[in-house]
């Protein structure tokens, strides 16, 4: 059976001390960055080179991603209908403000 | 009996056409931010105040509907802050985890819910609107201002008074304390 923390431990030092490789946590610094588009080429094959080698950041983004989509769709404008119960008397009040 | 000024009836019939067309999104869009309906009735009130008070300066560099809308976001705000509820609190515990040596800590994924899945039932789109609900009010707006009603970072920054790094730092926690609270939907526990 493969001793989990001994992965782990070979894992996060291969990921620090490679030339080009970023730890998780420094991954973690660069992910609104890379979803923007905003980093330099050489940053953004590090950052995917990452992806390609840690399961974990590659779910965390998958969900995170998905995250962000799922707020879109539920709480988005096009999917909370205009109330058509627009109380009359808010309606009145605007009009009768000094502003209206 | 005094005669009408053409100039102003005319005038009160649009303010009165601008307030019913607009009304009802303003006011979604207010219970949207405030999550209280009551409070959102005032804001949507206070906000035409402003707006129709100022419709003379309305230099439609913008449109109508876009300039109404920053109003809004803007009275929401202003109520927000006098309440106290953007003070900033600790999400902490909702954030990503690493071990010792830098490592994620995360729990293999073998299932993804889908867009189209999770907005299939009611009963999960409520999940995800109370998940929502659990944010701070100053993480939840944040990802509301610029994920759902897609403000830039630099206007979210300019209406939530905070620099542009600090918006960046907040909407990425806001975004991973999310994922964190929609885990188990995300994850289909309960229902597969």
């Amino acid at each position: 059976m493969m001793n989990f923390g001994l992965t782990r431990r070979l894992k996060g030092m291969m990921l620090k001390r490679m030339h080009g490789m970023i730890t998780c946590l420094e991954f973690e610094e660069f992910v609104l960055s890379y979803l923007e588009g905003e980093l330099p080429e050489r940053q953004k094959r590090i950052f995917e080179w990452h992806l390609r080698i840690c399961r974990e950041c590659r779910e965390y983004l998958a969900a995170y991603k998905r995250t962000i989509e799922i707020g879109k769709a539920v709480l988005g404008p096009a999917n909370e209908p205009v109330p058509d119960d627009v109380p009359g008397d808010l309606i009145r009040a605007v009009l009768a403000s000094r502003g209206g | 009996m005094p005669r009408e000024d053409p100039a102003e009836t005319g005038t009160a019939v649009n303010r009165e056409e601008l307030v019913r067309a607009n009304i009802g999104w303003m006011l979604a869009l207010a219970e949207r931010l405030l999550r209280d309906r009551d409070l959102a009735e005032d804001v949507v009130q206070e906000s035409f105040v402003r707006a129709l008070g100022g419709l003379a300066k309305f230099e439609g560099r913008s449109s109508l509907e876009s300039w109404l809308h920053r109003i809004t976001v803007n009275t929401a705000l202003s109520k927000l802050r006098q309440l106290k509820r953007l003070a900033e609190q600790s999400i902490d515990e909702h954030l990503p985890e690493f071990d010792r040596y830098d490592c994620r800590v995360e729990s293999p994924w073998s299932y993804l819910a889908s867009v189209e899945e999770i907005m299939e039932s009611e009963d999960t789109r409520q999940r995800v609107h109370k998940a929502i609900g659990e944010l701070p009010d100053s993480y939840r707006l944040i990802l509301q201002l610029r994920d759902i009603e897609e403000y830039g970072t630099s206007e979210v920054a300019a209406l939530l008074s905070i620099s542009e790094s600090n918006a960046k730092v907040r909407l990425h926690r806001a975004r991973s304390a999310l994922k964190k609270l929609l885990e188990p939907i995300l994850r289909a526990e309960g229902s597969k």
